[in-house]
């Protein structure tokens, strides 16, 4: 007979925290990087909305930093298989930053420093979906995760949410980023799986 | 005037796999953005990364990105202009006549 009891043998299954399919549990925060880490000073730093028709609005960091604040907490899956449960974040909600905007646009392709793109529907940036986040777990988010502000959409893969957002470009037309011209899906639903072109 | 004709993408077939068989380190490059000419072996290449993504040494734009899925891949190679790729000898050299 065994002396570790049957409660020394793990969680059942039924009780690990949900997580889409493929993905595993991490408790770290793994830093995934397609070129180098852009250092961008925040005396400079801007994000910029263009719209279809050609109008263009931005915000300084300071002007960024003046709008309301919002604390999402929330669950985050890499299409590399990790996901990380109940992260911290301080941001702009997109949809203040949409607010005033005047488009017709069903698209959104993401742009950032360094040259970085990813392409959303213009409705899955709004409804309190999506946030540029500024801030990780309290301190100022590092420029490895993204810093001085991330785009952040949770309920999508994590490609799509850019680090070192420079800002959105509007379209009627879905135009595929960086990752999506190489093979990766244009939507990217962990839920449904959606990892490469045609899944 | 009658047009020129062409084959179907088959043709390709052959030399391709030639050439895709290739030692890529044994290739030279051309960035597009930069226009720097050198052995692909000096790409900075970024791995922890949805793929692979090979960046130009000199002005750090992608000059090639590989995705690979459970059952296909994806090569994407517009930022480079070209690749030159030693080959054998296809025949002897003529000699003079």
């Amino acid at each position: 007979m065994g002396i570790v009891s049957p409660g020394f043998q793990g969680r059942p299954r039924t009780q690990e925290p949900a997580l889409p399919p493929g993905q595993y549990l991490t408790e770290d925060f793994p830093v995934l990087s397609a070129g180098p880490t852009p250092r961008v000073s925040l005396d400079t730093w801007e994000f910029v909305i263009s719209a279809e028709n050609g109008s263009e609005h931005r915000w300084s960091w300071q002007e960024l930093m003046a709008l309301p604040q919002e604390t999402p907490m929330v669950d985050i899956h890499c299409v590399t298989r990790w996901s990380k449960l109940g992260t911290n974040w301080q941001g702009v909600s997109v949809d203040t930053l949409l607010d005033g905007v005047d488009t017709g646009a069903h698209f959104a392709l993401a742009h950032s420093y360094g040259g970085y793109t990813t392409n959303l529907p213009l409705d899955d940036l709004r409804g309190g979906q999506a946030w540029v986040v500024h801030t990780f777990d309290g301190a100022p988010l590092p420029a490895e995760h993204g810093g001085p502000a991330r785009l952040l959409v949770p309920h999508l893969y994590f490609w799509k949410s850019a680090k070192w957002v420079r800002g959105l470009r509007l379209k009627t037309m879905d135009e595929p980023g960086f990752w999506e011209t190489a093979g990766y899906h244009d939507y990217g639903d962990p839920w449904r799986e959606q990892r490469y072109q045609g899944d | 005037m009658t047009e020129m004709s062409y084959l179907d993408g088959n043709m390709l077939d052959g030399p391709m796999r030639e050439l895709l068989t290739v030692d890529l380190s044994s290739a030279v490059g051309r960035c597009e953005n930069c226009g720097m000419t050198g052995s692909m072996a000096s790409l900075h290449v970024y791995s922890h990364a949805p793929g692979l993504v090979g960046r130009c040494p000199s002005c750090e734009e992608v000059m090639v990105r590989l995705v690979r899925g459970p059952d296909r891949a994806w090569l994407d190679m517009r930022g480079t202009t070209f690749l030159q790729v030693p080959m054998p000898m296809e025949q002897p050299f003529p000699g003079p006549l």
